[in-house]
C-alpha cells in the first residue's frame, strides 16, 4: 500500500481503511445496477403489502379488529416491518454456495482480513442506497394506508440500539449458517427452510401476538424475533420500559451466542476448505 | 400436434439428464414440500382468527393454494426454463442454432427446456386441490369442472404470453433477467384471493401482470363465483395476449442480429 505507513493487519485503523474502501467500491458497483434496484424494491414492498392485505381482510371479517389490531395498526405494523426488515436483511446465504463451488472464496481467504468484513461493508453500502428510495416509499404507503402509531419517546430512543443489535444478530447468524456450504455445495433447500422459519418466527406472516400458542412458544425460544419483530414492536406496540430493557438484553445475549457459534464454525470450515482445496 | 410431440421429446431428454443427479432431485422435492408447508401453515395462522377471507371459506382458499402450486409448477416446468434459455441465447448470440431448425421458432424456444423436477409441484398442487374439493363438500358438476379447465387453460395462456413478451424484450434490451423477477414477485401475490387487495393492486394483478387470471379466476369458476363477464374477460385476455405476444415475437426476431454481426 502506498498511502501512509504500513498498517498492521487486523488493527482498528487498518480495519477502518478496509471498510471505507469496500464501502466506496460497493456503492459504485451498485449504482451501476439501478434497474435491478428498482425491481428489488418491488419485492421488498409487495411482500409486506400482501400480508397487510390479508390481515386487513381478516380484520374486516371480524368487525374491524383482530385481538386489538385494527386495520390502521396492521398498516403501521407492516410499513414499519418493511423498513426494519430492510435494515436487518442480508443475502450472504444465497451466494455462499456458488462462491465455494466456483472457487471465488480462495482469494478472499488469502487476504489478511476476515472475509466477513467485506460482506458487511457491502451490505451497509446496499442499505445506505436502498434506504434513500425505501423511506419515501414508506411515506407514500402511509398516505395510502393511513397507519396509526403512537410510539413513546423512550421507545424511539431504544430503537437505535435495537436496530443495531437486530442487524448484528441476523447478519452474523446468516453468515455463519451460510458456512454450511463448506460441507454441502447445494444449500438451496437449507436456505429455503431457514427463510420459511424466519417468515413465521420473526413476525412477518403475522404479528407474533397473533400466532397460535405453540408457534409463539417456539418464537420466544429462538433468536428470530429479536432480528425483526422486536424493533417493530418498539414503534408499533406500547412496551413497558422494563420489557424494552429485557429485550435489549436478550438481543445482546443472542449476539454473544451467535458470535461464539461463528468462531467455532469458521475454524472448522476453513480447516475443511484447506483440506478440499489441496 | 407437433407442439405436443416436441414437448414430449424434450421432456424425455430432460428426464434422462436429471436422473443422473438423484440427490438433486431429492433436494428439489424437499424444497417443494417446504414451500407447500409454509403456505399451509400461513393459512392455519390466518384462519385461526377468522372463518372467511373476503368471503372465501378456508377450503376455497386451500383450493386456491393448490391451483397456485399447480400453475407455479407448470410455469417452472416448461415456461420459465425455456424463456431463461432464450434470453441467455439472445445475449450470447447462440439463438441462431434454434432459428435454423425446421420447427416453428416460437414453439421451439417455448418447449425445448423442461425442468422435470417441477412435476413435484404440479403433483402436490393437484393433491391439495383435490383434498380441498373433497373437504368443501359441495359436488362439482361437469359444468363447473369444464369451466375450471377452460379458465385454467386461459390463465395458462395469459401467463405464457406475458413471459414470452417479457423475454422477447431481450432482443432490444439484451439483459432482461431482472424483468422476469417482476413476474416472480407478483406471482406470489396470487396465493391469496385477489379480492383482498386494494383496488389499484387488484387492477395490476388482473390487467398488468395478470396473475389473478391463472389463480383466483379458475378457483372462482370451480366454486361457482365466476359470472359470464369474468369468463368472457378471461377468454378475451387469453386470445388477445396470445396474438399480441406472437406478433411481438416476430418483431423481436426481425430485430435479432445473431452472433456474428
Amino acid at each position: 500500500m502506498s498511502s501512509g505507513p504500513p498498517r498492521t493487519p487486523g488493527g482498528l485503523r487498518h480495519l477502518w481503511a478496509v471498510y471505507r474502501g469496500e464501502f466506496q467500491t460497493s456503492v459504485a458497483v451498485q449504482l451501476q445496477y439501478r434497474g435491478a434496484q428498482v425491481i428489488w424494491l418491488l419485492g421488498t414492498v409487495l411482500g409486506p403489502l400482501v400480508y397487510l392485505a390479508v390481515w386487513s381482510a381478516v380484520a374486516a371479517a371480524s368487525g374491524g379488529e383482530v385481538d386489538g389490531f385494527s386495520r390502521a395498526s396492521f398498516a403501521a405494523y407492516y410499513i414499519v416491518l418493511m423498513l426494519v426488515n430492510q435494515v436487518t436483511f442480508s443475502w450472504t446465504m444465497y451466494e455462499f454456495d456458488s462462491r465455494i463451488r466456483e472457487g471465488a472464496f480462495s482469494p478472499l481467504l488469502l487476504r489478511p482480513v476476515h472475509p466477513i468484513h467485506a460482506d458487511l461493508a457491502d451490505n451497509l453500502a446496499n442499505k445506505a442506497l436502498t434506504m434513500l428510495v425505501l423511506l419515501p416509499t414508506a411515506g407514500v404507503l402511509a398516505l395510502v394506508f393511513h397507519p396509526v402509531l403512537h410510539p413513546r419517546p423512550w421507545a424511539i430512543l431504544a430503537l437505535i440500539p435495537a436496530l443495531g443489535l437486530a442487524f448484528a444478530v441476523r447478519f452474523t447468524l446468516e453468515w455463519t449458517l451460510a458456512l454450511a456450504a463448506f460441507w454441502t455445495t447445494r444449500t438451496s433447500a437449507l436456505n429455503q427452510a431457514y427463510e420459511a422459519v424466519l417468515l413465521f418466527l420473526s413476525g412477518q406472516i403475522a404479528p407474533l401476538a397473533l400466532l397460535p400458542g405453540p408457534f409463539r412458544a417456539v418464537a420466544d425460544a429462538l433468536p428470530f424475533r429479536w432480528m425483526v419483530a422486536f424493533p417493530v414492536q418498539l414503534l408499533t406496540g406500547q412496551p413497558s420500559p422494563g420489557a424494552v430493557a429485557a429485550g435489549l438484553a436478550a438481543q445482546a445475549a443472542w449476539l454473544a451466542a451467535v458470535l461464539l457459534l461463528h468462531r467455532g464454525l469458521w475454524r472448522a470450515a476453513t480447516r475443511r476448505y484447506a483440506a478440499v482445496g489441496g | 400436434m407437433s407442439l405436443l410431440r416436441l414437448l414430449l421429446a424434450f421432456g424425455r431428454v430432460a428426464a434422462q439428464r436429471e436422473l443422473a443427479y438423484r440427490a438433486n432431485f431429492a433436494i428439489q422435492a424437499l424444497q417443494s414440500l417446504i414451500g407447500l408447508g409454509t403456505a399451509l401453515a400461513g393459512l392455519a395462522v390466518v384462519f385461526a382468527h377468522t372463518t372467511r377471507l373476503a368471503g372465501w371459506r378456508p377450503q376455497e382458499v386451500l383450493a386456491l393454494v393448490g391451483v397456485f402450486e399447480l400453475v407455479g409448477g407448470a410455469i417452472g416446468l416448461v415456461i420459465q426454463p425455456g424463456m431463461q434459455r432464450l434470453m441467455e441465447e439472445v445475449r450470447l448470440g447462440t439463438l441462431d442454432y434454434a432459428l435454423l431448425q425446421p420447427a416453428d421458432s416460437q414453439v421451439l424456444v417455448s418447449v425445448r427446456e423442461v425442468a422435470v423436477y417441477r412435476l413435484a409441484d404440479v403433483a402436490l398442487g393437484l393433491g391439495v386441490l383435490l383434498f380441498a374439493l373433497a373437504r368443501l363438500g359441495t359436488r362439482i358438476g361437469p359444468g363447473r369442472a369444464l369451466l375450471f379447465a377452460v379458465t385454467l387453460a386461459a390463465g395458462g395462456a395469459v401467463v405464457y404470453s406475458v413471459w414470452l413478451g417479457l423475454a422477447t424484450c431481450a432482443f432490444w434490451l439484451v439483459r432482461v433477467d431482472n424483468i422476469l423477477v417482476i413476474f416472480e414477485t407478483m406471482y406470489d401475490a396470487g396465493r391469496w384471493p385477489v379480492a383482498i387487495y386494494p383496488g389499484w393492486l387488484r387492477g395490476a394483478l388482473t390487467f398488468i401482470v395478470p396473475v389473478a387470471l391463472a389463480t383466483s379466476v379458475p378457483v372462482e369458476a370451480l366454486t361457482g363465483r365466476l359470472g359470464a363477464p369474468g369468463l368472457a374477460g378471461s377468454l378475451a385476455a387469453a386470445a388477445a395476449l396470445l396474438v399480441l405476444s406472437r406478433w411481438f415475437w416476430r418483431q423481436g426476431l426481425r430485430h435479432y442480429s445473431g452472433a456474428s454481426s
